[in-house]
C-alpha cells in the first residue's frame, strides 16, 4: 500500500467518525426544534394566566396552575364542539373507508369495463376543481346544507389519494385469491368483503388515519357553513376563534405588558386557555399516532405511484 | 372477400356482445364504483356550471336582492385586471408557492440523505417519529404555536436578542415583507419529515451492492452520497417537481388567512382569499367566481403543459 493511500484510508476512517457524530448532533437540534414549540404549548397551558403575559415561558411552566384547564372544562361550549367534532370524524371515516374501497376493489380488477373512465374522472379532481365560490353556492343554495350538521358528511365523503392508496393494495394482492373465490361461486361483491376486505387492514388503517385527521382537523367548513349556529362548531374552529380574540389582544398587550400584568386582569388569560385548548385538541391525535406510524408510511408510499 | 365478411362479423360480434353486454355481467362492480362515480361528478364536476356566474352581474344589490343577475360578458374579468390587490394576489401566490415548493424539496432532500446515513435503526425510528409529528397538527394549531414562538416577547427573539444579532426584538408577525418567508418557514417545519417519507422508500430501493463497489474503490461517504444516493432519487424527485408544478396556484390557504393580518394584508392575500373576501364577505359572486376561474385556467395549462414535460423526459405522466 502506498503512503498516500493509506493517508486516504485513515482519512476516510476519521470521515466516518466524524460524520456521524454531526448527523447525530444535526438530527438531535431537529427533533429539539420540532418538539419545541409542542412543549412550550403545553407549558404555557399549566402556566398560570396572568403570570404567563410576561412572556419567556421555554420547557416548563414557571407558575403552575390548573386554571385554565378548569375554566375551559366547565364551559359547555367545548363540550359541544367536542362532541360535533368527534362525531363527524367517526361518521365520515366510516363512510369514506366503505364507499372508497369498494370504489378502489372496483377500479383494480382489470376486466372491469368502465375501469379506465372512472379512473380518469377519479384522477382528474385531484388536480381540477371549480373552486371557491362554484363549491359553496352548490352546497349552501342547491343542497341547502347550510347551518346543517350534514355539510360536515355529505361534502367528504371521497378522497382520491385514498382511493388509489387502496387501489394500489388491493392490486397487489395475489390474483388467485379473487379466481378461486369466483369458482366458488362468489360475486365480486361477497368476494371484496369476504375476502380482499379483511385482507386490506394495514392500508384500512392508514386511510383511516388519513380521514380521521383531515376531518378532525378542519375548520374552514365550519367557517363558511355553520360559523352562527352555536351547537354546530366544531373544536377547531373554537380554537380558532379564541386565537382571534386573543391576537386582538396580544397586539394592546406587547405595548404595555407589565402594566397589564400589574393590573391583575382575570386571573386566566386567553393566551393560557388558547394553549390549554390547543392541547385538548391534539391530544386525541396524539394518542392515536404512534401506533399507526408503521402503517402510514406504507399508505404513502402506494398512493405516492401514479393515480 | 371472405375475410372483410368474417372480421366484419366479428367486430359486429364484438359490439353485441361488446360493452354493454360486459357491464351488465359486471353489474356487481358497477354497483360497488358507479354510486362514486356520480358523487364526484355532483360534488366535483357539476360546481363547474357555477363558472357562469363569472359573467353575471352582482355589482347591483337591489337586483341582486330580486335574483337578477344579467349577464354582463367579460366586464368582470376587466375590472379583477385593473384592480392592483388582484395583481397582488397573484404575486403572493406564486412567491409563496414557489418559496415552498423549494424550501420543502430541499430540505426533504437533505434530512431524507441525513436519516439515510443513520446506522441505528432505533434513533432513525425515533427522529422519523418526532419529526412525522407536526404533519397531523391542524393549521390552527400551527399558527397558535407559531404565535407563541415568534412573539415579541416569544423564544426567537430571545434568542436573537442573546446572540446579539438585533438590539430590539424584530416585530415577526406584523411585518409584509417577513410574511412569505415565515410562511415558508412554518411549512417547513410541518411538513419536512412527512416529505421523507417518498424519498426514503426512493432511497431503500437502491442496490447496496452499489455503495459496497464504490467503498472498495475509495469513495468517501460525501462521494457516495453525490454518486449513488442523489441519483438514485432523481426520477423521484421529478415527478414530484411535475406534480408540484401542476399545483403551483396553491399556495395553501389556511396558513395565510390564519396567520395574516392587517398589517401584512398586502403580502399575505393569496388568490383563494382574495375570493373569499369578495365572494363570501361582499357577495360580490361574479368577480369573485370570475378570480376563482382565472385561477383553475392557469392551473389545467400548468397541469397539461407539466404533464407534456413529463412525458418528453419520459417519466411517467400524471394523466
Amino acid at each position: 500500500m502506498t503512503n498516500a493511500a493509506y493517508r486516504d484510508r485513515k482519512f476516510h476512517r476519521r470521515h466516518d467518525v466524524v460524520f456521524p457524530i454531526v448527523n447525530t448532533i444535526i438530527l438531535v437540534l431537529l427533533m429539539f426544534a420540532t418538539l419545541y414549540p409542542v412543549v412550550n404549548t403545553i407549558a404555557y397551558s399549566f402556566n398560570d394566566g396572568t403570570d404567563a403575559l410576561k412572556g419567556g415561558i421555554s420547557l416548563w411552566p414557571r407558575v403552575w396552575s390548573l386554571k385554565s384547564y378548569t375554566s375551559i372544562l366547565q364551559d359547555p361550549a367545548v363540550y359541544q364542539a367536542a362532541w360535533i367534532s368527534a362525531s363527524k370524524t367517526v361518521i365520515i371515516t366510516v363512510l369514506n373507508l366503505f364507499w372508497t374501497s369498494m370504489l378502489a376493489y372496483a377500479l383494480a380488477r382489470r376486466e372491469y369495463v368502465l375501469r379506465t373512465f372512472i379512473t380518469t374522472v377519479m384522477v382528474l379532481t385531484m388536480y381540477i376543481n371549480a373552486g371557491l365560490i362554484p363549491n359553496y353556492l352548490l352546497i349552501s343554495k342547491t343542497l341547502n346544507l347550510k347551518n346543517s350538521y350534514w355539510v360536515y358528511i355529505i361534502p367528504t365523503m371521497f378522497s382520491c389519494f385514498n382511493m388509489i392508496v387502496l387501489r394500489t393494495y388491493i392490486a397487489g394482492l395475489p390474483e388467485a385469491l379473487v379466481e378461486s373465490a369466483r369458482i366458488d361461486g362468489a360475486g365480486d361483491i361477497r368476494t371484496f368483503w369476504q375476502i380482499i376486505f379483511p385482507l386490506c387492514k394495514p392500508v384500512l388503517a392508514t386511510v383511516a388515519l388519513f380521514v380521521a385527521v383531515g376531518s378532525w382537523n378542519s375548520w374552514f367548513d365550519t367557517h363558511l357553513y355553520c360559523g352562527s349556529k352555536q351547537n354546530l362548531i366544531s373544536l377547531q374552529y373554537l380554537l380558532k376563534m379564541k386565537l382571534a380574540t386573543t391576537q386582538a389582544s396580544a397586539n394592546a398587550a406587547n405595548a404595555s405588558v407589565d402594566a397589564l400584568a400589574n393590573q391583575s386582569v382575570a386571573k386566566t388569560t386567553p393566551v393560557t386557555i388558547r394553549c390549554a385548548i390547543t392541547v385538548i385538541s391534539t391530544v386525541p391525535i396524539l394518542v392515536v399516532y404512534p401506533f399507526l406510524q408503521r402503517y402510514f408510511v406504507t399508505g404513502m408510499v402506494l398512493g405516492s405511484v401514479k393515480g | 372477400m371472405t375475410e372483410t365478411i368474417r372480421s366484419n362479423g366479428s367486430a359486429l360480434r364484438r359490439t353485441k356482445h361488446g360493452f354493454f353486454r360486459t357491464l351488465i355481467r359486471q353489474w356487481q362492480l358497477a354497483a360497488m364504483s358507479v354510486p362514486m362515480l356520480l358523487y364526484v361528478l355532483l360534488f366535483n364536476y357539476a360546481p363547474m356550471w357555477g363558472w357562469v356566474n363569472a359573467f353575471r352581474d352582482y355589482g347591483n344589490r337591489k337586483l341582486v336582492a330580486k335574483g337578477v343577475t344579467p349577464y354582463n360578458g367579460i366586464a368582470n374579468f376587466r375590472w379583477l385586471f385593473g384592480r392592483e390587490d388582484f395583481y397582488e394576489s397573484i404575486r403572493n401566490t406564486l412567491a409563496m408557492s414557489v418559496i415552498n415548493l423549494v424550501f420543502g424539496t430541499v430540505s426533504a432532500i437533505l434530512l431524507a440523505v441525513l436519516l439515510n446515513e443513520v446506522r441505528r435503526k432505533g434513533f432513525k425510528r425515533t427522529v422519523q417519529t418526532v419529526t412525522y409529528l407536526p404533519h397531523f397538527l391542524s393549521m390552527v394549531i400551527v399558527v397558535a404555536m407559531a404565535q407563541n414562538i415568534f412573539a415579541s416577547n416569544g423564544p426567537i427573539n430571545a434568542l436573537l436578542t442573546g446572540v446579539g444579532l438585533t438590539q430590539t426584538p424584530v416585530f415577526w408577525l406584523g411585518e409584509g415583507e417577513y410574511f412569505w418567508w415565515l410562511v415558508g418557514v412554518i411549512n417547513v417545519w410541518k411538513e419536512v419529515g412527512w416529505g421523507t417519507i417518498i424519498y426514503i422508500s426512493a432511497m431503500t430501493s437502491i442496490d447496496p451492492a452499489l455503495y459496497e463497489a464504490a467503498s472498495i474503490d475509495g469513495a468517501g461517504r460525501f462521494q457516495r452520497i453525490i454518486h449513488i444516493t442523489l441519483p438514485g432519487i432523481k426520477s423521484t424527485f421529478v415527478i414530484l417537481l411535475i406534480m408540484n408544478i401542476g399545483h403551483l396556484m396553491e399556495a395553501g390557504f389556511e396558513i395565510q388567512y390564519l396567520l395574516g393580518n392587517g398589517l401584512t394584508a398586502n403580502f399575505s392575500r393569496t388568490i383563494d382569499i382574495f375570493v373569499l373576501e369578495y365572494g363570501i364577505q361582499q357577495a360580490d359572486m361574479g368577480v369573485a367566481t370570475a378570480a376563482g376561474m382565472f385561477k383553475s385556467v392557469v392551473a389545467i395549462i400548468l397541469l397539461v403543459g407539466a404533464n407534456f414535460i413529463a412525458k418528453r423526459l419520459g417519466e411517467d405522466t400524471l394523466l
